[in-house]
C-alpha cells in the first residue's frame, strides 16, 4: 500500500494542478495579509474561505484524479496486488498531497508575516487541522461517487451536488427548521444538527476559538460549554474522524465488489 | 453653579485668614487624626504628614480641611469606615486610604459624605476598598483626581468606586476607577456632571445611572468593563465625547439605554464592543457624529423605541450595523456613513444615490430565532444576505438611510 501511496503522492506532486492549488493558497495568504496586515483578522477571513474552498477543491480533485488515472488503476488491478491497497493508497496519496498544498500555501505567508510572534498560532493551527480533516472527508466522498458512476459527467454532477448540499443547502434547511420550530427550545437540537455536517462542525469549532464567539450570545455560551470541555472536543473530532473512516471503508467495500 | 463656587471660595478664603493649622505625624505632639479632628476648631486645616496611621471611624463634624503631605497612608485594617463627613464645607485631599473591607452588609466606604454640602474630595488614592467614595443626600460637591482601585470579582460581594445617592450638583472629574462593581454609580442624582474619568476593569458597569435626570457625562473612557455604561430610567442625559472600548463578552455592551427620554448622544467613540449601544425602550434620542468601529452589533434595538434620530454617524466594519426586533416607528436614519454601503454617487454630491438598508436579513432572523446565530459566517447566510440586499423582501422597508454618505465623516 505504501508504494501505491508514494506513487500517487509523487505523481500528484509532479502534476500541474497541485501547483495551481498551492499557488492559489500562497497568493490568497499573501493578499489577505497584505490587505489587513493583522494575523488575527486574516484568520477570520480565511475561515470563510477554508470552509467553502477546501471541500470544493477536495471534491473536484478527488473525482478528477480517479477518472484520469483509471487506465493506470486497471493496469495495477492486473498485477498481483490487493484491491484495498490500490484504492486506499490512491485515496491517502491524494489527500496527503492536497493537505500539503494547503499547509504550505497558507503556512508560508503567515510565517513571513510573523505567525510565531503572534498569539494566534493556535487558532491558525486549528484552522489548518480542520482544513486537513475537510480535505480527507471530501476526497473520500468524491472517490465514492466516482467508484459508483462510470459516467464522468454524472459523477461530476453528483460530486458538485454533494458539495453544494453540505456547504449551502444543509444550512438552509437547518435555518428553516429553526424558524419553523421557533416555539420550542432549540439549543440542543441545533447542537446535534450542526454535528452532522462536517462543514458546519468545522466552522463552529473555529468560530468558538476566535474572539468573534462573543457574538454568538446565549447559544454560543451553550456551544462553548459543550465544545470547551475535553469530552465535547473528543466527540467533535470523533465525528470528523467518522466522516473519514466510514466513506473510506465504503471505498474499500465497493472496490472489492466492483467489476472493472 | 459658578456663582455658588465663587461664594464657596470667598467663604473659605475669609475663614482661612483666621484658621489655624494642626500638624499630625508619627513623631508630632498629635499622633492621630482623630485627636486632631477633636482639637480642631471650625475652619482649621489639619496637615497629615507622611507615615502610616491605623485608624477607622474618623467623623468630621465641623468644617475642616484635611490635607495629606508626603503621601500619608491610613490603613483601615478592614475594621470599618475610615472617614465620614457630616459637616458642610469639608475638604479632603492627598490621602491614601487602604483596606476598607469589613462586612458586606454595612456598605463601608473609605470616604463617606452624609448630608453635607459644599464638600471637596480630591487627589486621594483609595486601595482595596469596599466602597470608595459614597455621597448620600449631599449637594454641591467636587470629586476630583482620585484613584480608586480594588479587586472585585463578583457582583454580590463588591461595592462601587464613586457612589452618589440622592444628591445634586456634584462634579466628578478626572478620577481613575478600576476593579470595583460599578466604577461610578448615580442614583437619584440631578444636575451633576461626570467628566474626564477613566473607568476600567469593573465587574459590572463603568458608569451607571439610575433615576437620575439632567446630568451629563463627557470625555470619559470606559474600557474592559463587564459593560461600559448603563443609563436606566433617566431623562435628559447628555453623553458627549466618551470612549467605549473593548467591552467584549457574550453579555457585554458599550452602552445600555433602558427607558430613556430626551437624551443626546454625540461624538462618542465605540470600538470593539460586542454590542455598541443596546437600546431597550427609548424615546426622542439624538445620535449624532458617533463612531461605531469593529463592534459585533453597532446598535441593537429591542422594545419600544420612538422618534430616535441617527445623523452623521460612522458605521465601520461592524458585524451587524443595526438590528431590531420590531418595526421601528418614526425613527430616522439620515446622512450616516456605512462602510457596508456599495451604492454609487453619479452627481458627485457626496451622497449615495441608492438608499442603504442597515438591517441585514440574517440579523433580522437572528433576532426572531436567537439559535440561528450559530449559522454566523456560513456561506448560506452570505447568500441570503446578498439576495436580500439586492431585492428587500423581509427586512422592514421603512428602515433605511435615504442619504448615505460616500465618505467617512472626520
Amino acid at each position: 500500500m505504501f508504494k501505491i501511496l508514494k506513487y500517487s503522492f509523487f505523481d500528484l506532486m509532479r502534476s500541474r494542478w497541485s501547483y495551481v492549488y498551492f499557488l492559489f493558497y500562497l497568493l490568497l495568504g499573501f493578499v489577505l495579509l497584505f490587505l489587513n496586515n493583522d494575523v488575527s483578522k486574516a484568520i477570520i477571513t480565511l475561515l470563510n474561505i477554508i470552509i467553502v474552498i477546501v471541500p470544493l477543491i477536495g471534491t473536484i480533485f478527488g473525482i478528477m484524479y480517479y477518472y484520469n488515472s483509471r487506465e493506470f488503476t486497471e493496469l495495477l488491478l492486473a498485477q498481483p496486488l490487493k484491491r484495498t491497497t490500490i484504492f486506499l493508497g490512491q485515496y491517502i496519496g491524494l489527500s496527503v498531497s492536497l493537505s500539503l498544498s494547503l499547509l504550505l500555501g497558507l503556512g508560508i505567508p503567515f510565517l513571513v508575516y510573523g505567525l510565531f510572534e503572534s498569539s494566534e498560532i493556535w487558532n491558525f493551527a486549528s484552522l489548518i487541522i480542520v482544513g486537513v480533516f475537510l480535505t480527507f472527508i471530501f476526497v473520500a466522498l468524491a472517490m465514492n461517487i466516482a467508484l459508483s458512476n462510470e459516467n464522468r459527467i454524472k459523477g461530476f454532477g453528483y460530486a458538485i451536488l454533494v458539495w453544494l448540499f453540505m456547504a449551502v443547502i444543509y444550512d438552509g434547511l437547518f435555518l428553516i427548521s429553526l424558524m419553523l420550530f421557533n416555539d420550542y427550545p432549540l439549543d440542543k437540537f441545533s447542537l446535534i444538527i450542526s454535528m452532522f455536517n462536517p462543514i458546519d462542525l468545522s466552522r463552529i469549532l473555529i468560530l468558538l476559538k476566535l474572539d468573534i464567539s462573543a457574538l454568538l450570545g446565549y447559544t454560543g455560551a451553550l456551544f462553548n460549554k459543550f465544545f470547551g470541555t475535553n469530552w465535547g472536543m473528543f466527540i467533535s473530532f470523533f465525528v470528523l474522524s467518522c466522516w473519514i473512516v466510514i466513506p473510506a471503508w465504503i471505498i474499500v467495500y465497493k472496490s472489492m465488489r466492483k467489476d472493472f | 453653579m459658578i456663582r455658588t463656587f465663587i461664594l464657596l471660595f470667598l467663604i473659605t478664603f475669609s475663614i482661612q485668614i483666621i484658621a489655624q493649622q494642626i500638624e499630625v505625624c508619627p513623631t508630632c505632639k498629635i499622633k492621630s487624626i482623630k485627636e486632631a479632628v477633636k482639637k480642631a476648631k471650625k475652619g482649621d486645616r489639619i496637615v497629615i504628614k507622611s507615615g502610616t496611621y491605623f485608624e477607622t471611624g474618623i467623623i468630621i463634624d465641623k468644617s475642616l480641611k484635611l490635607s495629606g503631605i508626603g503621601n500619608p497612608i491610613i490603613d483601615g485594617k478592614n475594621k470599618g469606615e475610615v472617614i465620614t463627613i457630616v459637616a458642610d464645607s469639608v475638604e479632603v485631599s492627598g490621602l491614601t486610604i487602604i483596606n476598607v473591607i469589613s462586612s458586606f452588609t454595612q456598605d463601608d466606604a473609605a470616604i463617606k459624605v452624609k448630608k453635607a454640602n459644599h464638600f471637596s474630595i480630591h487627589d486621594n488614592t483609595l486601595k482595596n476598598v469596599f466602597f470608595g467614595i459614597t455621597v448620600q443626600k449631599s449637594h454641591h460637591g467636587l470629586i476630583e483626581n482620585n484613584t480608586i482601585a480594588s479587586n472585585a470579582t463578583q457582583e454580590y460581594n463588591s461595592g462601587d468606586g464613586i457612589h452618589l445617592w440622592y444628591s445634586s450638583d456634584i462634579e466628578v472629574i478626572s478620577n481613575k476607577v478600576s476593579g470595583l462593581r460599578d466604577g461610578i454609580y448615580l442614583e437619584f442624582v440631578s444636575n451633576s456632571s461626570v467628566s474626564k474619568n477613566y473607568s476600567s476593569k469593573n465587574v459590572r458597569y463603568g458608569l451607571h445611572f439610575m433615576f437620575s435626570n439632567n446630568d451629563k457625562y463627557t470625555d470619559n473612557t470606559f474600557k474592559n468593563n463587564g459593560a461600559g455604561v448603563a443609563v436606566m430610567f433617566s431623562k435628559k442625559i447628555k453623553m458627549f465625547r466618551n470612549t467605549f472600548a473593548k467591552n467584549w463578552g457574550s453579555s457585554s455592551y458599550g452602552l445600555l439605554l433602558k427607558e430613556i427620554y430626551d437624551a443626546e448622544i454625540e461624538h462618542n467613540f465605540f470600538d470593539q464592543n460586542t454590542i455598541g449601544i443596546n437600546v431597550e425602550g427609548s424615546t426622542r434620542i439624538d445620535y449624532k457624529n458617533n463612531d461605531f468601529i469593529n463592534n459585533g452589533w453597532a446598535v441593537k434595538i429591542s422594545g419600544a423605541c420612538y422618534e430616535n434620530k441617527f445623523n452623521r454617524n460612522n458605521f465601520i466594519s461592524n458585524a451587524f450595523d443595526i438590528s431590531c426586533q420590531s418595526k421601528l416607528n418614526s425613527n430616522m436614519f439620515d446622512q450616516n456613513y456605512w462602510s457596508e454601503y456599495t451604492g454609487y454617487d453619479l452627481d458627485k454630491n457626496g451622497i449615495g444615490d441608492v438608499p442603504f438598508r442597515p438591517v441585514k436579513l440574517f440579523s433580522y432572523i437572528a433576532d426572531q430565532t436567537p439559535e440561528a446565530i450559530v449559522l454566523l459566517r456560513s456561506l448560506f447566510v452570505d447568500i441570503i444576505n446578498f439576495s436580500e440586499k439586492v431585492s428587500p423582501v423581509f427586512t422592514p422597508d421603512n428602515l433605511m438611510d435615504k442619504n448615505p454618505l460616500m465618505k467617512k465623516i472626520k
